[in-house]
């Protein structure tokens, strides 16, 4: 597991070697800010001392922005032929697939991380509850690394980068549109009552509400600890077949 | 150093590698021989771990690449065919990051075995320079250097010097023979001069199976007088 370090170093730091880590931020930042302050959002106008109103387009925009992030890691390998490079060093698959995934992960964190200024303006303004922002950037983090798993899991799929990127928003869409109970109502239509509930216990959007309500529920934690687990398992099969 | 046995490797009903066999001393230079196609990249694919072989074995200083592939890859260095390295790192960057896996991990010895690497290979006017800036010489010698930083017992080159101009394919070739009393050496090339340059060894391959394995000199006397393309030919005439 020692070699975990300097694929995570290489791959977190090429980022910031190429414009795609400050294209990425400076986006991230301007829609989400912007939709905060927009119609939609009405930060200033709902008078409240809370991110909600930022955090509510968090689903959203992780549906458009993690595929961005995640598409390169195994396609740009595959097209430019250093995935035989990779794996003639000595490591194993699950090093380079951990090595790898740690690094998206920990830059979405960033990026995350990177809205503290509203976080401090909602502070200067009023006395919101700390806790409930507290726990709603956990869900965001954990949020952004159940999206990652799949999209990273897409990546190894395919040398294209648009495919790889097409497939995960297909796949991050349809983890997302689970929550919603017009969705789960045709799917209710068509399937099984048990089956069409069991289903939208995938969503993203059940499992990260309880976070910005200030709660840790023990089971959202692990539905996104485990959708990681399981995408990275089969990332590693995908890649060794 | 280097064994294999009945190496074979199917891609859909094309058997791409079919039963090679062969084996490389510490000293020896192997001259691997092939029409495009043959089977040259698969083979090498297979003994370095990339690929797994559909049956057969390969196995490095005794050790099994598909019982224990890290160990093997840890003992091989690898010349990809046209030197993949990731193009927004600088040489010495990218250099430090192969240094770091193959288990440098003090920053002094990194350090240390890039600097060899480097004078090794003539890459000090570029050791700053992003990879993706470099020419096509360079870009082949980052990839050697890569293969030699570690200073590995056999070495694996797929088409060392693919692209390179003459200049830089007889300093290639001095680089491989200087190095090859204490290594076992297997290089693909369709460059049959190459092969009588630094070649003690030369192994042909068509159709996915070894055709001749014997010295360069036993080649030529295949047919006297002839020049060795057209020995070539005919030995490789079913690929055509």
């Amino acid at each position: 597991m020692r070699h975990i370090v300097p694929i995570f170093k290489r791959e977190f730091l090429g980022y910031f070697r190429s414009p795609v880590a400050y294209v990425f931020l400076i986006a991230f930042l301007f829609i989400s800010v912007s939709l905060a302050f927009s119609r939609y959002g009405g930060f200033f106008r709902a008078g409240v001392a809370g991110m909600d109103s930022y955090f509510t387009f968090f689903p959203w925009l992780f549906l458009f922005l993690v595929p961005a992030v995640g598409m390169r890691l195994w396609s740009e390998e595959k097209r430019s032929g250093t995935v035989e490079l990779l794996f003639t060093l000595p490591i194993t698959t699950l090093e380079a697939v951990l090595g790898k995934f740690l690094a998206g992960w920990a830059f979405l964190t960033i990026a995350v991380l990177a809205s503290f200024p509203m976080a401090l303006t909602v502070g200067y303004l009023g006395d919101p509850d700390w806790g409930v922002i507290l726990t709603t950037y956990l869900g965001a983090v954990l949020m952004a690394g159940g999206y990652l798993g799949v999209c990273t899991l897409a990546s190894a799929l395919t040398k294209n980068q648009v495919i790889s990127f097409v497939i995960s928003l297909a796949a991050c869409a349809a983890l997302l549109f689970l929550g919603f109970s017009s969705f789960t109502d045709t799917l209710e239509g068509l399937l099984p009552m048990a089956l069409a509930d069991a289903l939208s216990n995938f969503s993203f959007i059940t499992h990260f509400d309880a976070f910005t309500k200030g709660i840790i529920d023990p089971k959202d934690v692990i539905f996104f600890l485990s959708l990681m687990g399981f995408t990275l398992f089969l990332n590693v099969v995908v890649l060794e077949r | 150093m280097i064994e294999v046995k009945g190496l074979v490797k199917t891609y859909g009903p094309k058997r791409a590698v079919d039963g090679v066999s062969f084996s490389v001393k510490r000293g020896d230079i192997l001259g691997f021989l092939g029409p495009n196609g043959a089977g040259k990249s698969t083979t090498m694919k297979m003994i370095t771990g990339f690929l797994r072989p559909d049956a057969g074995s390969a196995t490095v200083d005794g050790i099994d690449v598909t019982r224990d592939p890290v160990a093997v890859k840890g003992k091989l260095g690898y010349l990809p065919e046209s030197a993949p390295a990731y193009p927004e790192m600088t040489v010495e960057e990218f250099l430090g990051f192969i240094a770091e896996i193959r288990g440098y991990r003090e920053p002094a010895a990194r350090a240390a075995q890039v600097d060899r690497a480097v004078q090794l290979t003539h890459l000090t006017p570029v050791r700053k320079q992003t990879i993706e800036t470099l020419s096509k010489g360079f870009k082949q010698r980052v990839g050697f250097a890569q293969a030699l930083l570690h200073d590995p017992a056999a070495l694996v080159l797929d088409e060392p010097t693919d692209g390179l101009d003459p200049n830089q394919k007889n300093e290639v070739r001095a680089l491989i023979k200087g190095m090859a009393e204490a290594k076992a050496v297997i290089l693909s090339t369709h460059i049959l001069e190459e092969v009588e340059a630094i070649c003690n060894r030369v192994i042909i391959i068509s159709q996915g199976k070894v055709v001749a394995d014997e010295t360069p000199a036993q080649m030529r006397a295949r047919k006297p007088g002839a020049r060795l393309d057209e020995i070539f030919r005919e030995l490789t005439r079913g690929d055509l």
